[in-house]
């Protein structure tokens, strides 16, 4: 039962990715992207990160991708629909994607992974908040100020400069 | 079937093929789509180590500090986007060249 | 006198006028009186060093006294060349008769080229010849004979042709200086013989050489004949005597000094020093040189009216008695011939520039610039206007006419005794005296002739006579003091006989015995001349006697018709004015011939050689490096250098396109720099 869920999860993952990269019309590139990222919120589930879901879920959907569809609507264009990429770069990006690919399944293959047992944890967002706040209190706090600078960022740069 | 190699080919895949889209495709926002599947095939990556490396939540903190970048960056690439948009009318990314020799 | 004082006094004797020489060309114009009084000066020196030797040499009465010194010059190893002086009674002697005559032109001149344009280098190549000429006269051996030799024929060249804007002068100084050579060319191989087969010069050492056999044969008579050559262009005798009428171009002073005493009797001085290596067979050759020359030259002098011209060919005619007599084996005798025919030779020439001084003189006066001042028609009856000058050459005249109780009679005698009794001893030789005496009888008849023309009879221009007077002091005082030396008895001395050349002179000129193996003894000559002596002197009296009086019929009581005779000997009368047309014949036949071989040898020289070759070089030279420039500059340059930039800057411009300026295109670069990464890594 879990293998047909994982499989499917997974089938959904990579297929709207490929729609994702490959799709000619942007907004189908989109909505390819949000199954895409549905698909990722599930994987972390079945990785006992639900927490890790939910916020993948509310962020990255709700957030960005909302951002990125807004992007697309006033972006667009009617006359620049999917001007056809050049072949070289195409064919040249394929072999580069697939040479990368290429050497890092045989190193995912051939490492000896280090692993540890492990056990349904009870709670996350507990773990995760005591983390935060005691070990990763730093980078907590560089992260809002990095949050505000790109809040300040995007405001100025979307102002009008009359 | 959910070993840990699994979800790193998943994460490999997903990674290529947001490579491909980064230098493959001619739309500012598609290429910004593209940067988004890395960062989640690195995600994956981080989530999965954290599972199968005793359940050191260190990886799911990071996968979180990763999400709150990638939301950062998308806010101020659109921007940049949409201010290419107003000043040179497309969004195709081979138009903006302006620096080029 | 010590051999030390003696060798001082010869470097003396030839040093001052070379000194003089050099002070003369450098500053004589700038000097008083243009230099004159350094020249006479440094000559009156070398006079008297000259008779501080002659007087030591007559007091010391040694007629084997013989003098030598020399110096290293070339020393190669085993090849060694040494020069010096040799000083004996004949060099004692003729150093004299050069100081003298040379002072003597040296004082005359000072009035007859008064007013000259080159006053002072006239002078400066006075003493130059006189330095060459007591170069010649003290060596002691071949080489140094022959520097000087040539020396004294540059200095002929330079004072004949001292009146160079006149064509004529420049063209008889060239003539008289190649002739020269001709000569000389002959000695030199000669010299070159005798070298090679005895390896010395010097006269003694070659002497011995010759007595000891090491040459002998044909050898030695070419190389006697080729030495002699020398002599024949030297001193004038046929064929190469065509240069010295011409040098009468030359001022009168030096025809005195050079063509009459000394320079042409360099040749006769030579045959003198070196009879002892000549072969009976090279004694024939010299023989028959000079008797020919005697007579040939004496049958041009009767026709000529050029008062000079007479006179030059007179010489000629001595100087071929002079070199017939060393032929005979008489060399003594020709040698004192040699001494007083300078004499008065020299008078005679002086006498005759004073004659033309005076023409000249007049016809100035008279603006008269076409009659000729040389020619004897133009003169008569100068007696009474110039007697200083008649009674000197008159003196001079009857000396070389051979009338007793003169010198000439004394030394011509003694040369027309060596012919007799030559030909005594070899009676086939039977034209030697027949050359001898006849020359005398014509010598006679046409000297005369000049004395009748010149200062006989009615004056021919009349208004020129009356301008005629007698020359200045200096030019009469040599003329008094040369015809002086003309009387018998400076030679016989401490002997009173007219008749007898015994005194100082023959006691102390000795012959020597010729070192040729085989040939006849001095003593042997001696004495044959010695038997022939009575005869000769009767011989040669009469016909003096018989010159003087055919002269004196003709030109003076006019008896015989000078022009009846010239017209019925015509033929013979129009060679003899013509000098045989030799130097006709000689251009027709030899300088033309040679002058077209030497434009054909330039032609090839000129148009062919330097036209193909030499320019042809220069043509592939310019062809080669056309290409190497080529090479360089397209091939290397262009090709390589520019090339090599070119090719970069085109890679360059190709690289260029990496910088697409697309954000992807740099991507790829790097994931695909990344991938290579990893692979090498994983290698």
């Amino acid at each position: 039962m879990d293998n047909v869920a994982f499989g499917l999860i997974v089938a959904l993952t990579l297929g709207s990715a490929f729609v994702v990269v490959l799709s000619k019309q942007l907004l189908y590139s989109a909505i390819a992207l949000l199954f895409t990222l549905f698909g990722i919120a599930g994987l972390y589930i079945f990785m006992w990160a639900d927490f890790m879901a939910g916020v993948q879920i509310i962020v990255y959907i709700g957030g960005i991708l909302v951002l990125l569809i807004f992007g697309i609507m006033l972006t667009n264009k009617i006359s620049s629909v999917n001007i056809s990429h050049t072949s070289l770069q195409k064919s040249v990006g394929a072999v580069i994607a697939l040479g990368v690919l290429g050497l890092l399944i045989p190193m995912i293959l051939n490492t000896s992974w280090y692993q540890l047992s492990s056990k349904e944890p009870s709670q996350t967002a507990d773990s995760i908040g005591r983390l935060l706040m005691m070990e990763y209190l730093l980078p907590f706090e560089v992260a809002s100020l990095l949050l505000l600078g790109a809040l300040i960022g995007a405001a100025m740069l979307s102002r009008n400069t009359n | 079937m959910d070993s840990l190699q699994t979800y790193l080919f998943i994460s490999a895949i997903l990674f290529s093929l947001g490579l491909y889209g980064v230098i493959t495709r001619r739309n500012g926002i598609a290429v910004l789509m593209g940067v988004e599947l890395i960062l989640n095939a690195a995600n994956i990556n981080f989530i999965a180590f954290a599972r199968f490396g005793g359940m050191n939540f260190s990886g799911q903190v990071f996968a979180l500090f990763v999400i709150i970048m990638a939301a950062a960056e998308a806010a101020v690439a659109l921007a940049i986007i949409i201010n290419v948009f107003n000043n040179l009318d497309t969004v195709n990314i081979d138009d903006a060249k302006e620096l080029k020799l | 006198m010590t051999g030390d004082m003696l060798i001082n006094y010869a470097l003396g004797i030839l040093f001052f006028p070379l000194i003089s020489f050099i002070i003369l060309i450098f500053v004589g114009k700038r000097l008083p009186r243009q230099g004159d009084i350094v020249a006479i000066g440094s000559i009156l020196l070398t006079l008297i060093l000259s008779l501080a030797m002659f007087g030591s040499m007559l007091l010391s009465k040694d007629p084997g006294f013989r003098h030598e010194a020399s110096f290293t010059w070339m020393d190669l190893g085993d090849f060694k060349i040494k020069l010096g002086f040799l000083i004996d009674n004949i060099t004692i002697i003729m150093l004299l008769v050069v100081s003298l005559i040379s002072t003597m032109t040296h004082i005359f001149s000072t009035k007859y080229m008064e007013g000259d344009i080159r006053y002072s280098r006239y002078y400066a190549y006075l003493g130059l010849f006189t330095f060459s000429m007591n170069g010649i006269v003290l060596a002691n051996n071949l080489i140094s004979l022959y520097i000087f030799w040539e020396l004294v024929g540059v200095s002929s060249y330079l004072l004949i042709g001292h009146w160079f804007e006149k064509d004529s002068a420049a063209d008889a100084s060239k003539k008289a200086f190649l002739t020269n050579r001709v000569g000389d060319i002959g000695f030199f191989i000669g010299l070159m013989l005798v070298f090679t087969a005895l390896g010395t010069f010097n006269y003694a050492e070659i002497f011995e050489g010759v007595s000891r056999g090491n040459i002998s044969g044909n050898l030695l008579t070419f190389a006697g004949i080729g030495l002699f050559m020398g002599a024949v262009g030297k001193s004038s005798q046929f064929p190469l005597h065509i240069w010295l009428p011409d040098a009468m171009e030359g001022p009168t002073p030096v025809s005195a000094l050079m063509h009459a005493a000394t320079m042409v009797a360099a040749g006769v001085y030579l045959s003198v020093r070196l009879f002892p290596l000549f072969t009976p067979e090279a004694l024939l050759f010299i023989a028959y040189t000079g008797g020919f020359t005697a007579i040939f030259a004496a049958t041009i002098a009767i026709t000529q009216n050029d008062i000079k011209k007479v006179l030059a060919y007179s010489t000629v005619s001595q100087l071929g008695y002079m070199i017939l007599a060393v032929g005979t084996g008489a060399y003594v005798a020709g040698f004192f011939h040699l001494v007083t025919h300078a004499m008065f030779k020299a008078c005679l020439f002086y006498g005759s520039g004073s004659v033309i001084h005076a023409m000249h003189h007049a016809l100035h006066n008279l603006k008269d610039h076409d009659t000729d001042p040389q020619d004897m028609r133009n003169m008569g009856g100068f007696k009474s206007k110039m007697p200083i000058t008649y009674w000197t050459m008159l003196v001079a005249t009857l000396a070389i006419s051979g009338v007793p109780l003169f010198s000439g009679f004394l030394s011509k005698d003694a040369i027309l005794a060596g012919t007799l009794s030559f030909a005594s001893h070899h009676p086939q030789h039977f034209l030697l005296p027949v050359f001898g005496f006849s020359a005398a009888l014509i010598t006679a008849f046409y000297m005369f002739r000049l004395i009748f023309m010149t200062f006989h009879n009615q004056p021919k221009l009349p208004n020129v006579f009356n301008d005629i007077h007698e020359s200045p002091k200096p030019m009469v005082f040599p003329l008094i003091l040369l015809s002086s030396l003309c009387v018998f008895i400076f030679y016989t001395l401490p002997y009173f006989n007219p008749l007898s050349d015994h005194g100082w002179f023959m006691e102390l000129i000795q012959a020597k015995d010729s070192m040729v193996p085989g040939n006849p003894s001095a003593k042997y000559i001696a004495d044959g001349i010695h038997h022939s002596h009575t005869l000769t002197m009767v011989l040669s009296v009469l016909v003096a006697a018989l010159g003087i009086f055919l002269s004196w019929a003709v030109y003076m009581k006019k008896i015989i018709s000078a022009d009846i005779w010239t017209k019925k000997m015509s033929i013979f009368y129009n060679l003899s004015l013509n000098k045989y047309y030799f130097d006709e014949n000689y251009n027709k036949y030899l300088y033309q011939p040679f002058l077209r071989l030497a434009n054909r040898v330039s032609y090839i020289d000129w148009d062919l050689y330097d036209k193909y070759f030499i320019n042809g070089f220069g043509h592939v030279t310019k062809w080669l490096s056309f290409i190497t420039g080529r090479t360089d500059y397209d091939g290397l340059d262009q090709t390589i250098v520019d090339g090599l930039g070119r090719s970069m800057g085109k890679f360059g411009s190709s690289l260029k396109e990496i910088q697409t300026g697309r954000l992807q295109n740099y991507m790829l670069f790097a994931l695909f720099g990344v991938i290579i990464i990893i692979i090498f890594q994983s290698f």
